[in-house]
């Protein structure tokens, strides 16, 4: 009896239909939000992402209603994010049904909006979403969808974002995102044993070999994937199977 | 079934409410002390701060209705936040009262295992209850909390262990709580929800 190892799928959209790309650019369409929330849901995803990569001001009632109708179909957790950049943006998310929201760019512009949310929803509902791209020796915090630098080294900006308030951290080599080369065991790992709230790898799956790495080399809570999950490259449940076969604690039967 | 929510400003209280309404519930929301008098089954529903769903009790005059309802023996629901304010104290706001219906103190959990305590995790039944009735034993249910009652209570039916030991599900003939969320656990969840409504009927 422990804590189970999450899978989770994530909904990338234009804030309407599911889309999908290679190192954040060349997007496509993969679906609808609603119908892949419900296949997920009943196929043992742990939790559910759901995040708006356009995060165009003029969009925000179009996502606001995707997560509407997303959180009808759940009986599990859902995060929401994607240009959330004020504490009123946060709210409209967690109206429209959303249990935690995800934070990236506008907490790195300012850092305080974390703590903002942690006072008024709880460490536990604040994700803060790290993307980062290895040079030389560290790993420095991308925004702006993978395109910004910052000077933030991914290990200060998280341990910074906890001590703010974020009670996960959801972390995102741009390297591996999209590559399907499996994810960075050496980056997840570097942040997850160095923190003291849950990490969520991100950035590379495809194999269920690559998610048992992720678990035990890269000591993380959490594992993100999305195209796979769309594509049905990969079955949730037939994944949580091998986990299990090889001892990681996982969410079976579901 | 007529079920009250007590709505405090808690993000899930329109998750628990869809949860109860797919098991056939009629949910009414309230937060007027006078809306409590009438109510016949209750639940507190609570995410986020120990403080904030106290304080927020006590600005709309709720505690003492709430009070006066559990012990006309009116069956009662707390979900996370909810069951931690049915003890004494929590040391996430050590200066204000809970309900003090149990005896104990909420503490946080402890710092050798990652806090939240986030996801899924299974339960160790002390006896056999009403809200586990017809769920697997190995079932599954998600938590998100970094803190959590003591586990050697009276009222304790079953424990989940993070670091510690710690009340997973309470159970006084109509006083109930749960420190994990029935609303986001899938099946097992909806099976304990619906346990709870037909206890309540």
């Amino acid at each position: 009896m422990s804590l189970a190892r999450r899978i989770i799928p994530c909904l990338d959209t234009d804030g309407s239909r599911v889309v999908k790309g290679v190192h954040f650019e060349g997007l496509r369409d993969a679906g609808d939000p609603v119908e892949l929330a419900a296949r997920y849901n009943d196929e043992g995803a742990d939790e559910l992402v759901v995040l708006d990569i356009a995060a165009a001001r003029d969009n925000r009632p179009t996502f606001l209603d995707t997560i509407r109708r997303v959180a009808e179909q759940l009986s599990i957790p859902l995060s929401a994010g994607g240009g959330i950049r004020s504490l009123e943006d946060a709210r409209a998310v967690v109206r429209a049904g959303a249990d935690k929201v995800t934070l990236n760019t506008a907490a790195v512009d300012r850092p305080e909006l974390i703590r903002e949310l942690s006072r008024e929803f709880g460490a536990q509902a604040v994700v803060l979403a790290i993307d980062a791209k290895r040079e030389n020796d560290s790993w420095q915090v991308r925004v702006r969808g993978g395109r910004g630098a910052t000077d933030w080294t991914a290990l200060d900006w998280a341990q910074r974002g906890v001590e703010m308030g974020a009670g996960e951290i959801l972390l995102t080599s741009v390297d591996r995102d999209g590559t399907q080369s499996g994810f960075d065991l050496a980056f997840t790992a570097k942040i997850s044993r160095n923190i003291g709230v849950p990490v969520i790898a991100s950035g590379g799956a495809k194999l269920p070999q690559h998610f048992f790495e992720v678990f035990t080399e890269g000591a993380a809570d959490a594992a993100l994937a999305a195209s796979i999950f769309h594509d049905n490259v990969q079955s949730i449940r037939a994944l949580k199977s091998f986990l299990q076969a090889r001892g990681v604690e996982v969410r079976l039967p579901c | 079934m007529i079920v009250t929510l007590i709505d405090y400003g808690a993000g899930n209280v329109p998750s628990v409410a869809r949860a109860l309404t797919r098991l056939g519930a009629e949910v009414r929301t309230i937060n007027q002390p006078e809306e409590l008098t009438t109510a016949t089954c209750l639940v507190l529903p609570g995410v986020g701060h120990y403080a904030a769903l106290l304080n927020s009790l006590d600005s709309h005059g709720l505690r003492h209705p709430l009070l006066t309802a559990m012990s006309r023996g009116i069956p009662f629901l707390g979900i996370c936040l909810g069951l931690q304010a049915i003890y004494q104290t929590s040391a996430e706001a050590p200066e204000l009262a809970g309900l003090g219906l149990l005896h104990g103190h909420v503490d946080q959990l402890p710092q050798n295992v990652k806090r939240p305590h986030m996801g899924w995790n299974q339960l160790r039944r002390l006896r056999d209850g009403q809200l586990l009735r017809d769920i697997p034993s190995d079932a599954f249910f998600y938590f998100a909390h970094s803190y959590a009652a003591p586990a050697d209570g009276p009222a304790t039916a079953a424990t989940c262990e993070h670091g510690r030991a710690f009340t997973a599900i309470l159970e006084t003939e109509r006083i109930f709580g749960v420190q994990f969320h029935p609303e986001k656990s899938g099946a097992p969840g909806a099976k304990l929800l619906e346990n709870f409504l037909r206890v309540a009927t």
